[in-house]
């Protein structure tokens, strides 16, 4: 259970997490948002390895800054591809475990191991892994300890399709499990196979939050943007408006921008529209599909 | 202390090619004083300059400046010190860990083979000396530079600004400075322990030992305070 009250963080001017309230319990929960939006600082900041400037942040009930107790029930993974090369899965594993002060360290090392599917591999030395191999021994070494909490910075960063459905059914198996299972992601592509809860953070703040179908189908139902440039784009711009998917038409030098609310029926009906008008389309151009404006319409929302 | 992090400590350490660093000054080191030692030359002619100024003024603090810059700071500088981090461990005892890390690794590199080189100069009471003088320096440099890679991010440059301006420039002109320098603690030492003042040392035997306990603890004190707020940069820098 992770629960942050009135959260913020700033660095000098920089406001990098603001006012953020949540609580998040047992399951997968993802934490979406663009890149430079303060997932990480939130993470940071739950993990214990940054003061929040205002609020609290409590895991299991106790706040996580300066307080290395709190380990003993929470297991972090971090963006950063650390590992200690020189040493075996199993070493660096097995080392975790012993520093935990496990009572059978042994023991735990294999059940965590074996809970990532490594054990073919787990007397390589790490150097020689590939990508997903890394992050997954990573894994096993956050969660030797069997902890409640597990937070994970972008664990399907840099991972393929195949390694990416693995992480996910892991996450879910350990979700499972009764565990609050933490991860943060800034493509929307990659959390497609997760049911849990989304939080969703844009410039530092808490933009939505709800279960991930719900969020899903906010970003889809969305107004589009769409630039054409036509035969007659005056013509055009009558007859669309007649269309109850589009919410809105401006002609400028560009072309003509319109706004639809319904992106399906929008895409199915102009064809038919142009040929009813006996207007060529020259162009069609989405303009509006960069993350960060999928992310800030759901801060409007 | 802990022994988990003193095997991975160890094991970083000597494992990676920047161990062979500390190869050649030792080697030099030994090598000029035999082949002093062959020559005419009466020993307290040639050994303070080569057994203080080479072998305590350069071979020992660089060593533990190399070892002791490592020891914890090649693990923040990578970002492996989170795997530490992320257990229930005190702070105190990762610190700890290192340290003595250091020290054991920097009292290998650099007493052995200072005190080889006392030896071959004058006499095994020169050498014991050597390697007392170099144990209790190695001892304060390893926390004070363990402290500095803690603290700072120039670790390196810092302590060799420590090394050659306070200790070697104004060290040899400025008689106050003397009590911050790890260096004289070194050589006092030696010559207590040798039994002659053939370093020529300045400082009282009490001085050096109660001003090498302060560096330690001093230097043990910050690095545990600093690691417990220990912060992560988030994705905003």
């Amino acid at each position: 259970m992770i629960e942050l009250t009135s959260v913020s963080r700033w660095y000098g001017n920089v406001v990098a997490v603001n006012d953020v309230t949540l609580t998040i319990g047992p399951g997968v929960t993802g934490l979406l948002g663009p890149n430079g939006a303060g997932k990480t600082t939130v993470l940071h900041m739950m993990a214990g390895f940054l003061a929040p400037s205002q609020g609290t942040v409590l895991v299991n009930g106790t706040p996580s800054w300066r307080n290395p107790e709190v380990y003993r029930s929470l297991g972090l993974v971090t963006e950063r591809e650390s590992v200690p090369g020189y040493l075996t899965a199993w070493e660096f594993v097995h080392a975790s475990a012993v520093l935990h002060k496990l009572p059978d360290a042994k023991a735990a090392a294999r059940r965590a191991i074996d809970l990532v599917e490594m054990g073919d591999a787990m007397d390589r030395r790490i150097s020689t892994y590939s990508k997903g191999m890394r992050q997954r021994t990573r894994v096993a070494a956050a969660l030797v300890h069997d902890p409640s909490v597990l937070l994970l910075d972008e664990p399907f960063n840099g991972m393929d399709p195949r390694q990416r459905m693995h992480m996910m059914d892991l996450l879910h198996r350990m979700a499972g499990e009764g565990r609050t299972i933490l991860f943060s992601s800034h493509i929307l592509e990659e959390v497609e196979r997760l049911s849990g809860t989304v939080q969703v953070i844009v410039s530092g703040r808490l933009a939505a939050s709800g279960d991930y179908r719900h969020i899903r189908r906010l970003m889809t139902n969305r107004p589009h943007e769409f630039v054409i440039s036509s035969s007659d784009d005056r013509r055009l711009a009558a007859a669309l408006m007649g269309l109850p998917s589009v919410s809105g038409v401006e002609l400028g030098t560009a072309g003509l921008q319109v706004r639809a609310n319904d992106f399906g029926g929008f895409t199915r009906e102009l064809a038919k529209v142009a040929k009813a008008q006996d207007i060529r389309l020259a162009q069609l151009l989405p303009s509006d599909e960069s993350l960060e404006r999928v992310f800030s319409y759901l801060v409007a929302s | 202390m802990n022994l988990m992090i003193i095997r991975i400590t160890l094991r970083a350490l000597l494992g990676r090619r920047r161990a062979l660093l500390l190869l050649p000054i030792p080697v030099l080191l030994i090598g000029l004083t035999a082949f002093a030692g062959s020559s005419n030359v009466p020993v307290e002619r040639w050994a303070p300059m080569l057994l203080n100024g080479m072998g305590l003024g350069v071979l020992l603090p660089l060593t533990a400046l190399i070892v002791g810059s490592s020891a914890l700071g090649l693990e923040i500088e990578d970002g492996t010190i989170t795997h530490i981090l992320t257990k229930p461990l005190p702070r105190r005892e990762i610190i700890l860990s290192k340290l003595v890390v250091a020290w054991l690794v920097t009292t290998v590199a650099a007493g052995v083979p200072l005190g080889a080189a006392g030896i071959i100069a004058d006499s095994t009471r020169l050498g014991w000396g050597l390697f007392a003088g170099a144990a209790v320096g190695a001892l304060a440099y390893s926390a004070l530079f363990l402290a500095l890679s803690v603290v700072t991010r120039r670790p390196v440059i810092i302590g060799m600004s420590y090394i050659l301006i306070w200790e070697n420039l104004l060290g040899a002109y400025v008689d106050g400075t003397k009590v911050l320098s790890v260096r004289q603690f070194s050589s006092t030492i030696t010559d207590t322990v040798t039994g002659e003042l053939i370093l020529k040392s300045t400082l009282s035997v009490t001085t050096a030992l109660v001003m090498a306990g302060v560096f330690v603890i001093l230097a043990t004190v910050a690095a545990t305070h600093r690691l417990r707020s220990f912060s992560l940069a988030g994705d905003t820098n």
